[in-house]
This record gives structure tokens, C-alpha cells and sequence, in this order.
């Protein structure tokens, strides 16, 4: 071996050396808001970091993806509220210092101890709601109609609905519209959540993911969308202000998401920075108005950062009514999680 | 070289395709198998023997309904694609210049070069009530009222035409440009009109291009799930849409498993009944 070669192998081991101790990488296991540039690049530029962040499908396939990746592959996850506790029996979650966090500033509601905490110990904090209900063309369905969910599937509206294609929304409003609280559905309700499912399949043009739903409900294709809410039209408000979504007099379904630091992070304190970060009043105001989807931050000290026009797409007034009319996600147990799935799929092979 | 020294080389040549072979198919399909048998008990993974999973497949209606419209829908596809694409792949390969016909195929592969899920997207939009064909219609005067088109079967079968007819019109096109026009000659020269000569010459002599390309198409179309899911609107549960479903939030991979090897004996029994006239190698 030549000293030219040894020295060309030698400077490439040092600046790769250098390279893997200057870029410090975090890397985020998300749902599709947290990727905004406007949202990451803040908290990039003031710890000198950067964040990698990968989108998931659903719980099951993130549960999956870290059961199987190695130690230390991910440093922060961001879950469905209701599936906390999945990645806490799992092992999956580190605690975090809950003096550390601002949930006094939090929509009381919204800081759902009993999700995110186990034995006393907190694993996660709520980052964002919103709510599944329904979202309609003011210019071309009753507004008066959205306000009774039996009239928004019945025979009036039929072929010009899509359904939001997750079970557990759609079954948690029609549970809600048949009078049941979703926190109760059991395997003998779903006896009553079948018919109306049946009725919202025969009504529906569709039944449809995000986008999807986003374009059919913008060219016209469909005039109403279950299981909709402000995720789904505030991101058109400008361009369409006929796309609208209201809670209607049963209720709706209200979902949240949490974010915790995983317990084989390799860098824990810059997790919890980023944790941090996210829910603070600067990080709560982009992630409410993220380019994916628009959606109320958990920490309502971010009022004072977010525009009055953003709010009012938000509807930031009408938040304690809201709360106080919706009911969370229906969080089955794995049995339950069976019927369900099965008694969707019956409903979307119909 | 001995016949050892020389058995050894080749061996050596052959050990990294072979290697690659055993780790990214023969293993995982290994796995599949295996994970097909197992369980899931409440959320944990249960390995071991277990026949619930097919048992499963057996009794619920909504699956034997997935694999019928999955069945419909891809036959329809290879069909209409191959009845599609044969006559372009023959204008191209005798009507075309020799010169010109490799610009003809990359206009006719262009649309490959975009990303296939946006491609899904702007096919609803074609199709939506207020999108062009609708619109169209209207302005000609033949229809009143916008038609029901997007989210329907005949949305997603448009999808998949578009896209599995240019891969048909290459592997076709590929068939016809081998053959002597010798053939086309002698059947002339014996009296055969230009339809006999098709029916009786080329035709039988491009089977194998058919058979290719719509072996490939049958595969891609059976196993495809962003199509059905965008353009279809969902209302026709499909395969991949069910296997998609049980991982999405259940993880329940046993079931998916199981699945996934159903569909793999379809594709084994479409394998078989296009074996005879199958010339991957000339894809």
C-alpha cells in the first residue's frame, strides 16, 4: 500500500468520523403534519440538529416498525391518543418529566391523563385534536340537514357522501347517532352500529383516505363527507370557503394525538427537546397549521401566537362547546378491535 | 482449466444471484409461510402451527368477495389491455418506419415516466362529475347530467388500462418485430386474405408475447392496491385492500400472511395455465 493510499484512507476515516459527530440526527416516527419544513427547520436551526422524520400508516404498522427496528433507530413517536397505552405495554415509551411540560396551559380536556399516564407515570403528552364529524358544501346540501346525523346518510343526501375510510371514527358517530357513548361500545352494540353502517355504505359514493376525500369533497364529486371535520377542509378554506363542517346536535367524534420519547433513544434530552418544542406555544401554533392538516393544538397559549383569521378557521371560540359536545375515539380492546374491523369490512364488501 | 477449477468459477459467478435469491425471496417467502400459521392472542404474536388464520379466510364472507373482485377485476383488465394494445404494438411494428418506431415507443411509454399514485389522482379528476369526459359529454349533447364514473369499477379498470397497455404494446411489439415478413409473404403467396393470415399466421406466432405480457399485467393488476383504493373509491373491497386493512392498525401479520399466500397461489395457477406459450426471457 502506497503512503499516498494510506493517507487517502486515513483523511476519509477522519472526515467520516467528523461527519458522524457533527451531524446529530433525530430521528421521528410521524403522522404526516409533523413533516412541514415550517414546523422541523425551527427546532433544526436552533439545536444544530437534524430531525429525519418518517410517516406511518396506522398504529399497528408503527408498533411493527419499531418492534422490529434496533435499538436506538428511533428517538421520538408520535401515536393516536387512544393507542398509548399499546406502546406502553409495549415497553416502547420512556417516562417524561411532567414539570417539564406545559399541560397547566393545556384545554383541560385535552391533557387526558388517563391516556398518556400509567401507574403515575406520564409516557406521553396530547399534541393536537380535532374532530371527526361532518364536512359539507354549504352551497350545495341544507346546512340545517348536517345537524341531524340521520339526515346526513339518509336517502336526501344518498350518492353524494364519502366516508372517511378509519372504522373507528365512522363507528363512533354512528354509535353516537344511534344515542350510545362511544366509551361503551362493546361487542353487543355493534348489533345496533351494523344497520347504521349499512345505511351509511348504501348512501355513500365513496369511501375514502384523506386525500381522497379532500378531492372528492373540492371537485364536486361528493357534497358531504362523514367522518370529516376541520383536518379536512381548513387546508381549502381560502380557495373554497363553501367547505364547512359543523358538530352536529348528537355529538361527533374527537380525536387527539400524543407525542412521547421512545425508551431505546440513544438521545434522550434532545427527544425531550423536540418533545418540548412541539409543545410549546411556537411549536403548537405551526403543527395546528401544518401544510398536511390543520387541527387544534393542545396547548391553548398558542391562541397568542396564531393569527385571528387562523383561529377562525380553527373556530378557537367555539372550542368549549365543541369539547363539551364530542366524545373520544372508541379505544377498543384487542377483541373488540376484531368485531369491529371484521364488521367493516363486511359493511364496505356490501 | 480442470473440470473442478472450472465447476468452482462457476459457482463463484452464479453465488451472488443466488445468494441475493435466498435472502430477498426464498427467505421472506419462508417467513410468509411460517407468519401465515401463526396467531395473534389479544395483540402478541403466537407462533407455531396454527390453522385460524385460513380457517378465517375460509368462513368470512368479505374475503371469498375480495378474491372474486379482485379476480373480475384483473381479468377484465389483462383482456381489454391485451385487446388494446395489440393493434397499436402492430401499428407500430409494421405501419411505423423503422426509424421512427423507437420514438413511437417512448411516446408510448411516456406516461410511465410520472408517479403512478399521481397519475391515479389525475385519472379522478378526469373522471369526476365536473371533470373533462363528463363535461365533454355535455357539451356534445349526449348526455344531460353528469354520469357517475369516478369511484366505480370502470374508474379503476380505466386506471390499470392506462398504465398495463403500454406494457403490453412492448412486449407485443417485441413478438412482432421478430417475425420474418417471410411468414406474411408465404401466407399470401397460398392465398390468404390479410385476416387469415392474421388469424392463422401471426397471430399463433405471437402467443408468447400475449401470454407475457398479460402474465405480467395478471401479477401487477391481482397485487395492486393504490388503483382500487384511489380511482375505485373503495367501493369494491379488493386483496391487497383487505391485506392493507389488517396491518394498518391491528398488525395482525398472521392474517395478512395468509392472505398474501392466497394470492400467491392464484398467480401460481395463472402461471400455469399461460406456462405453455411463457417467454419471460424476451421481456
Amino acid at each position: 500500500m502506497t503512503k499516498r493510499t494510506v493517507a487517502l484512507l486515513g483523511g476519509t476515516a477522519m472526515w467520516l468520523a467528523g461527519t458522524a459527530a457533527n451531524a446529530q440526527e433525530l430521528n421521528a416516527l410521524v403522522w404526516c403534519d409533523h413533516t412541514d419544513d415550517a414546523l422541523i427547520k425551527p427546532f433544526e436551526e436552533e439545536f444544530g440538529v437534524t430531525v429525519n422524520v418518517r410517516e406511518y400508516e396506522g398504529t399497528g404498522a408503527a408498533l411493527a416498525l419499531l418492534e422490529q427496528s434496533r435499538p436506538g433507530d428511533w428517538d421520538v413517536l408520535v401515536i393516536d391518543g387512544i393507542d398509548v397505552f399499546r406502546a406502553v405495554e409495549s415497553g416502547l415509551l420512556a417516562a417524561l418529566p411532567e414539570d417539564e411540560l406545559p399541560t397547566a396551559d393545556f384545554f383541560p380536556e385535552i391533557v387526558m391523563a388517563e391516556n398518556n399516564t400509567l401507574d403515575g407515570v406520564t409516557y406521553a403528552v396530547t399534541e393536537k385534536f380535532g374532530y371527526n364529524t361532518i364536512s359539507y358544501n354549504s352551497e350545495k346540501v341544507d346546512p340545517a340537514d348536517m345537524q341531524d346525523l340521520s339526515t346526513v346518510w339518509s336517502d336526501k343526501y344518498a350518492g353524494r357522501i364519502s366516508i372517511y375510510d378509519y372504522y373507528l371514527p365512522v363507528m363512533g358517530l354512528a354509535a353516537i347517532a344511534e344515542g350510545l357513548s362511544t366509551a361503551d361500545i362493546d361487542a353487543g352494540s355493534l348489533d345496533t352500529i351494523g344497520p347504521v353502517l349499512s345505511q351509511m355504505r348504501s348512501s355513500a359514493a365513496s369511501v375514502a383516505g384523506v386525500v381522497a376525500a379532500q378531492t372528492a369533497l373540492a371537485t364536486g364529486e361528493v357534497d358531504i363527507v362523514v367522518g370529516g371535520g376541520e383536518w379536512l377542509t381548513a387546508v381549502l378554506a381560502e380557495e373554497q370557503p363553501e367547505l364547512t363542517w359543523t358538530i352536529p346536535d348528537q355529538g361527533a367524534v374527537r380525536w387527539t394525538q400524543s407525542i412521547g420519547v421512545l425508551a431505546d433513544s440513544e438521545q434522550p434530552d434532545l427527544a425531550l427537546e423536540f418533545v418540548k418544542y412541539i409543545v410549546s406555544p411556537e411549536g403548537q401554533a405551526r403543527l395546528a397549521t401544518s401544510a398536511c392538516f390543520w387541527g387544534m393544538p393542545a396547548n391553548a397559549a398558542a391562541g397568542d401566537i396564531l393569527s385571528e383569521e387562523q383561529k377562525s378557521v380553527l373556530r378557537w371560540d367555539e372550542q368549549t362547546d365543541y369539547l363539551a359536545r364530542t366524545q373520544l375515539y372508541p379505544a377498543p380492546d384487542a377483541d373488540l378491535d376484531v368485531e369491529m374491523q371484521d364488521l367493516w369490512l363486511d359493511t364496505l364488501s356490501q | 482449466m480442470n473440470v473442478a477449477k472450472g465447476t468452482k468459477l462457476g459457482w463463484g459467478f452464479v453465488a451472488p444471484a443466488l445468494l441475493w435469491t435466498l435472502v430477498f425471496f426464498v427467505l421472506p417467502l419462508l417467513v410468509m409461510g411460517a407468519m401465515s400459521f401463526a396467531t395473534l392472542e389479544g395483540r402478541s404474536l403466537i407462533w407455531g402451527f396454527h390453522l385460524d388464520n385460513y380457517i378465517e379466510l375460509a368462513t368470512r364472507a368479505y374475503l371469498w368477495r375480495a378474491i372474486l373482485v379482485s379476480l373480475e377485476i384483473t381479468l377484465t383488465v389483462t383482456v381489454v389491455s391485451v385487446v388494446l394494445a395489440y393493434p397499436l404494438a402492430a401499428i407500430i411494428a409494421f405501419r411505423v418506419p423503422r426509424e421512427w418506431q423507437r420514438l413511437a415507443l417512448l411516446l408510448a411509454i411516456l406516461p410511465f415516466w410520472t408517479s403512478y399514485v399521481v397519475r391515479s389522482y389525475a385519472w379522478l379528476l378526469v373522471l369526476a362529475r365536473e371533470g373533462l369526459v363528463n363535461q365533454t359529454l355535455i357539451n356534445l349533447g349526449l348526455i344531460a347530467e353528469p354520469i357517475t364514473l369516478a369511484n366505480t369499477r370502470f374508474a379503476t379498470v380505466t386506471g390499470f388500462v392506462h398504465f398495463f397497455v403500454m406494457l403490453l404494446t412492448l412486449t407485443i411489439y417485441a413478438n412482432l418485430v421478430q417475425l420474418s415478413p417471410n411468414y406474411r409473404r408465404a401466407a399470401m403467396d397460398l392465398g390468404a386474405n390479410a385476416f387469415q393470415t392474421f388469424r392463422h399466421v401471426i397471430l399463433p406466432l405471437t402467443l408468447p408475447g400475449i401470454a407475457t405480457g398479460a402474465f405480467l399485467t395478471f401479477v401487477l393488476c391481482i397485487g395492486d392496491y393504490v388503483t382500487p383504493q384511489v380511482l375505485g373509491g373503495n367501493n369494491e373491497l379488493t386483496i391487497p385492500q383487505v391485506i392493507m386493512v389488517q396491518l394498518g392498525r391491528r398488525a395482525d401479520f398472521p392474517l395478512a400472511s395468509a392472505l398474501a399466500i392466497v394470492m400467491m397461489l392464484i398467480v401460481t395457477l395463472a402461471y400455469l395455465a399461460s406456462a405453455r406459450w411463457l417467454r419471460l426471457d424476451r421481456v
